[in-house]
């Protein structure tokens, strides 16, 4: 086809100031790693606190968990995004919301927003993991006078995580990739960028030919880690943790 | 040491222990046995307080276990457990299996919890094993590690559920010779299980169950030459024929 490829423009200057093309890029790889990673961790602690709640014998606290898992996994992420931008903010106190307006970096509302949506999908996969396992594996270790708190952290959620590391690796490539909704409230994440450079510089082809790689590099080399901490934790002679 | 006095637990609507009364004095051996479905294992888990139940009393070394609250994971710890798929934890080798409660209850050192360990892994004759991981063991040896794990807990009575019933029949035999040792030694013990054999020769008395009642508590020898109720009997006779 017609069209003239140019990747050279990467390495010039943007209109109005002193960066490169490639360093809105770069910053936008920061920005998509900063945000994907942070709620990555939140989402983590939180999910598993939540997966192994859900799995209590108390009505009350399982319940508590059940409301949690349902209300973030049934609203768009995009709408909790803008919801946590622009309406929260609202119903805070005044002096915080005050501050949330003005001087709370966006990212940092990406990073929750993003998190707490994941937390949803991962306490779902958590609680799935611990159902799966023998029933008699809770009972041996409170028999031997663990507390529940043990039962879970020594017991239940090294197993239940091994078990479920297939569905986690594809939640960390998720992440990534949804990370990308925070452009809608100006975090200046490789999306974001993709479009200013687009606007900036007329090479829209090559600027999104670029993300898309870098998005998928990025969602590989999540995979590439998670299937080595697979094999690092695999239990020997064990055939449950092999797939 | 056990006194079990009218012990109920519904699901729901549906009963699985009525009534229950059982008391188990220091240094016997008590076998439990009954059709599938007759609330063995529930009894056994209200003894230690994995189930919770509705009506009558528990009390275990003087403790009562439905209102041991805080306490009873202390009080389960000095119960040993035996399950009937060994349950041991396949992410930890057998000398984790042994060290972790006796380090996390009872609060022992590494040091002091391995030399437990080596003890109780030599009794049931697989000191060599110490390194393996669960998975790399057969069904017999692991019921062993099980067997050591709860005694590394220095328990004042171990409760067997059905020890010998997932394994193969070359393997049973390794199994009941510790249950035998342990016996011997004077263990207190309540085993569900439906090998006969061992009942008649170690146990002292045999507890049979049918519908979640306690229908015979007899004399071991009582037990298998005349049976109280026509069930019992019924129950006997099926069993033996095997
Ligand atoms: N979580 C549960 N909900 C409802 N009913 C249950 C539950 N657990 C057990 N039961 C019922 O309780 C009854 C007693 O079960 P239990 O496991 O104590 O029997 P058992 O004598 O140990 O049988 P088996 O020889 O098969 O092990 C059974 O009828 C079983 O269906
Ligand atoms: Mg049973």
């Amino acid at each position: 086809m017609g069209y003239d490829w140019d990747f050279g423009f990467l390495v010039s200057r943007v209109k109005n100031g002193d960066e490169t093309y490639l360093d809105w890029l770069l910053q936008g790889l920061f920005w998509t790693l900063c945000v994907a990673l942070s709620a990555w961790l939140i989402a983590l602690a939180i999910g598993i606190v939540v997966g192994s709640a859900r799995t209590l014998r108390s009505r009350w606290v399982a319940g508590l968990a059940e409301a949690w898992v349902e209300l973030l996994r049934n609203v768009p992420l995009l709408v909790q995004l803008l919801l946590g931008y622009f309406v929260v903010p609202e119903l805070l106190p005044r002096e915080l919301g005050l501050w949330v307006k003005q001087d709370m970096p966006p990212a940092l509302t990406a990073i929750i927003c993003l998190g707490l949506f994941t937390s949803a999908r991962i306490a779902e996969q958590t609680r799935a993991g611990i159902e799966g396992l023998p029933a008699g594996q809770r009972q041996a270790a409170l028999a031997l006078g663990l507390t529940t708190t043990a039962c879970y952290v020594i017991v239940l959620l090294p197993q239940a995580l091994r078990r479920i590391m297939p569905t986690l690796t594809s939640e960390f490539m998720n992440i990534i990739k949804n990370s990308s909704v925070a452009f809608a409230i100006g975090v200046l994440e490789l999306t974001f960028q993709a479009r200013q450079m687009q606007e900036d510089s007329e090479h829209g082809l090559e600027t999104y030919l670029v993300v898309t790689l870098l998005y998928v590099a990025c969602a590989l080399t999540a995979n590439r880690g998670m299937a080595w901490i697979e094999r690092r934790t695999r239990i020997p002679g064990y055939l449950g943790s092999s797939r | 040491m056990i006194e079990i006095r009218k012990l109920s637990k519904w699901y729901g609507d549906t009963a699985v222990l009525r009534d229950c009364d059982l008391s188990i004095r220091k240094g016997e051996v008590v076998v439990v046995c009954g059709p599938s479905g007759s609330g063995k294992s529930t009894l056994l888990q209200c003894i230690n307080g994995l189930e919770p139940f509705q009506q009558g009393d528990v009390v275990v070394d003087g403790i009562h276990v439905a209102r041991a609250g805080r306490a009873l994971p202390r009080l389960r710890a000095r119960l040993g457990m035996v399950f009937q798929r060994f349950e041991l934890f396949p992410h930890l080798d057998v000398m984790d299996n042994l060290c972790l409660a006796q380090r996390r209850v009872l609060g022992r050192t590494q040091g002091a919890s391995e030399d437990k360990a080596r003890v109780l892994l030599d009794r049931v004759g697989l000191s060599e094993h110490a390194g393996k991981y669960p998975a790399q063991l057969s069904g017999g040896q692991q019921q062993r590690v099980a067997i050591a794990r709860a005694l590394c807990m220095d328990p004042i009575c171990m409760l067997f559920d059905e020890p010998t019933s997932a394994l193969d029949p070359e393997m049973i035999g390794e199994v009941l010779e510790v249950m035998n040792q342990l016996a011997a030694d004077g263990m207190t013990m309540v085993v569900v299980t439906h090998e006969m054999g061992f009942a008649h020769r170690i146990a002292h008395r045999v507890v049979f169950m049918d519908g979640g009642r306690i229908l015979e508590d007899t004399e071991t020898a009582a037990f298998f030459s005349a049976p109280q109720t026509e069930r019992a009997r019924l129950f006997l006779s099926r069993i033996l024929s095997h």
